[in-house]
């Protein structure tokens, strides 16, 4: 029987298999932050045991950065103790550092894919759940958690149960007015934000296919926000294009190596999953979040579900406990709602082509003067590429700051941060209650349906504006 | 890490689904640099009005007088979101030593399992049995026999845990050392790539 993709590159990878537990996996690259690294490092300290693969580790600062004045001290001391302490760490045990001030800063999983550090057919792991990104290099990416850093650390390997494999194939062309990012919300909305636990997703179709890499990177991103340990998409000539040529990219003779494994990293025609789900493009319209989960999404001009749509009990109390947060009513409609804050950053959304699609919509026009911004481009390359294509002219003339590179309002640990019961669209990934501020109310949706809403200060269809 | 063989002890029921990890322990606490201390933020959104502890929230499971314990039940899809570990320290640093569910989100239970804390995965239908009991009811929780049991009604059921873990969980020892351990192993491994 044929292998999937996944199953091809997970076996290279197995150093040994624990009878009746989980097996050993050498992982290729493993990268850092400050945020969940400084207790794996005194971890291994404490130990007596050093760095094995010091080498094969990437660290930048990225969770708990300000957005702006990057150049002077950071003021809250407990943000800087934590990013000093990243930077002691590095030193001492020789792990390379991309910190404040560099230029290759920005968010780890915007800047891995940049320099060439992701690459089909590595593992790559780091303390955060987002690393599914670097999946749709037709890479095993996945999230871990502290303990698993250490283990990284110690031995280049974690231990993991090997997942199940869901495939999701999308066929066809999708509508004007759509991107990856609604591909994505459309996805979790259908199989639920707890639909593919247990599992590693591969995303197939000519849907798929036809994405430029960042786009697949936003599909692969909020994987885990179903809950899937990871998601993949087969390389092919738009990933090759992509990396040829980047800083940590393989050059000459090793190039043409790489590119031989490369091509043979894809899922047979005879290999089985354990679950397909097979979607039409063309029924993906412009998609919003409601709820306090991503699986609670919806097509922009569709209304929330009715209370009477719920026969489980604790289904229908999280419905409603999600609505009361949330200040909504079942059965309402979004469109022409007031938002207060558009947020355009994350690890989700916060590329040059995302900027692109914003400044498209934009230019020319006036932001609405009841919306704040918080405008955060992905990494200092994203931000120099921005300056050097013209587009921070556009939103400037909008009356739109952008910032410096970070997580920012994603997650709302630095300063960025939504104020209680304001409605904030976000190009983000998690829409949980507090996360982008105590009472904070997020609605996550793509780039184009952020940039409408800072012209019109309301929840609108964009396809209305492109129209 | 800490080792757990068997348990009994009464529960705090968490009737909600999907709790992710930034409601066990929100980002702006994870600006710490150690493992200490964070149980007294466990849940603190949920737990506090104005994040003022002088301002208890009355209908939160943790705030009310008659439910104590070391086992925490909680709904569907427990521990979804964030890979922070911060969760399952906070977690441990309560005083939890067992979590109850119908289902947990995958990097969260290998958290708790690295920190010695035990993730019991029940059926639905024990869920809402548990849920059912009183706020004196006790649960049993034997890991060598890989059972949960209601005290109060006898009723039984078992859980799944592959053996590796459950040798760790039994005797406290974690996959560092085991890794550590490995170290030739991997070595070859590298060289014959």
């Amino acid at each position: 029987m044929g292998k999937t993709i996944f199953d091809k590159i997970w076996d290279k990878h197995v150093v040994k298999i624990i009878e009746d537990g989980p097996s050993v996996l050498y992982i290729d690259q493993h990268l850092i932050h400050e945020v969940t690294s400084p207790q794996a490092f005194s971890g291994i300290e404490k130990r007596g045991a050093s760095l094995f693969r010091p080498k094969q580790i990437v660290a930048t600062a990225d969770h708990n950065v300000p957005t702006l004045n990057q150049h002077l001290p950071i003021a809250d001391q407990l943000s800087k103790f934590q990013v000093d302490t990243l930077i002691d760490n590095c030193k001492k045990h020789g792990v390379e550092l991309y910190g404040l001030g560099h230029q290759h800063q920005g968010i780890v999983h915007v800047i891995g894919p940049e320099l060439g550090i992701t690459q089909p057919g590595m593992t790559i792991v780091c303390g955060d759940s987002h690393t599914s990104t670097h999946g749709a290099f037709g890479s095993i990416a996945f999230g871990i958690g502290t303990s698993e850093v250490e283990m990284v650390f110690a031995a280049q390997c974690v231990m993991q149960t090997k997942p199940k494999v869901m495939r999701i194939n999308i066929e066809g062309s999708i509508q004007q007015g759509v991107v990856s990012k609604d591909i994505i919300l459309f996805i979790i909305a259908q199989i639920s934000a707890s639909g593919a636990t247990g599992y590693f997703v591969e995303y197939a179709g000519s849907a798929i296919r036809a994405l430029s890499m960042e786009a697949r990177m936003t599909i692969c991103n909020m994987s885990i926000e179903m809950g899937a340990r990871g998601g993949i998409i087969a390389p092919d000539q738009i990933t090759y294009d992509y990396i040829e040529g980047r800083l940590f990219a393989p050059k000459g003779e090793e190039w043409n190596k790489k590119l031989a494994e490369w091509k043979k990293l894809y899922t047979d025609a005879d290999a089985k999953f354990d679950v397909e789900i097979n979607i039409n493009a063309s029924d993906i319209e412009p998609m919003i979040t409601y709820g306090t989960n991503p699986g609670m999404g919806l097509a922009v001009t569709a209304s929330l579900p009715q209370l009477e749509s719920f026969t489980d009990a604790t289904e229908k109390q999280n419905f409603e406990k999600a609505l009361q947060y949330m200040g909504l009513k079942a059965g309402q409609g979004l469109l022409g709602m007031p938002v207060q804050n558009v947020f355009i950053g994350s690890c989700t959304n916060s590329r040059i082509e995302d900027f692109r699609l914003v400044a498209s919509i934009i230019k020319g026009k006036q932001k609405d003067p009841n919306v704040k911004t918080l405008i955060v481009p992905g990494s200092q390359e994203v931000a120099k590429q921005i300056k050097a294509e013209g587009l921070d002219k556009i939103f400037a003339a909008a009356g739109i700051e952008i910032r410096q590179a970070g997580c920012s309002a994603c997650l709302g640990m630095n300063e960025d941060k939504i104020p209680a019961g304001e409605y904030c669209i976000s190009t983000s990934n998690r829409n949980f209650e507090g996360r982008q501020g105590a009472g904070a109310r997020t609605l996550l949706a793509s780039p184009l349906t952020a940039a409408a809403a800072l012209l019109t200060g309301k929840i609108t269809d964009i396809r209305t504006i492109l129209n | 890490m800490q080792s757990l063989q068997k348990i009994t002890s009464r529960f705090i029921p968490l009737r909600i689904e999907n709790v992710d990890t930034d409601q066990i322990i929100p980002a702006r606490f994870l600006k710490a640099t150690t493992k200490v201390g964070f149980g007294k933020n466990l849940f603190r959104d949920w737990r506090y009005e104005q994040d003022d502890e002088t301002k208890p929230k009355a209908d939160f499971v943790l705030n009310q007088k008659q439910y104590e314990g070391d086992i925490l039940v909680a709904a569907k899809n427990f521990g979804c979101g964030s890979s922070r570990e911060h969760a399952a320290w906070s977690i441990q640093d309560y005083g939890f030593k067992v979590v109850v569910s119908s289902f947990f989100a995958d990097i969260f239970k290998n958290n708790a399992l690295n920190n010695g804390v035990l993730p019991v995965t029940v059926t639905d239908a024990f869920l809402q049995q548990i849920f059912a009991q009183g706020a004196e009811a006790t649960l049993t929780i034997d890991l060598e026999k890989q059972t949960i049991t209601i005290d109060t009604t006898g009723v039984s059921e078992t859980f799944e845990i592959n053996a590796y873990k459950k040798t760790c969980m039994l005797n406290g020892y974690d996959d560092i050392d085991y890794l550590l351990s490995m170290k030739q192993e991997i070595e070859q491994f590298e060289q014959n790539r």
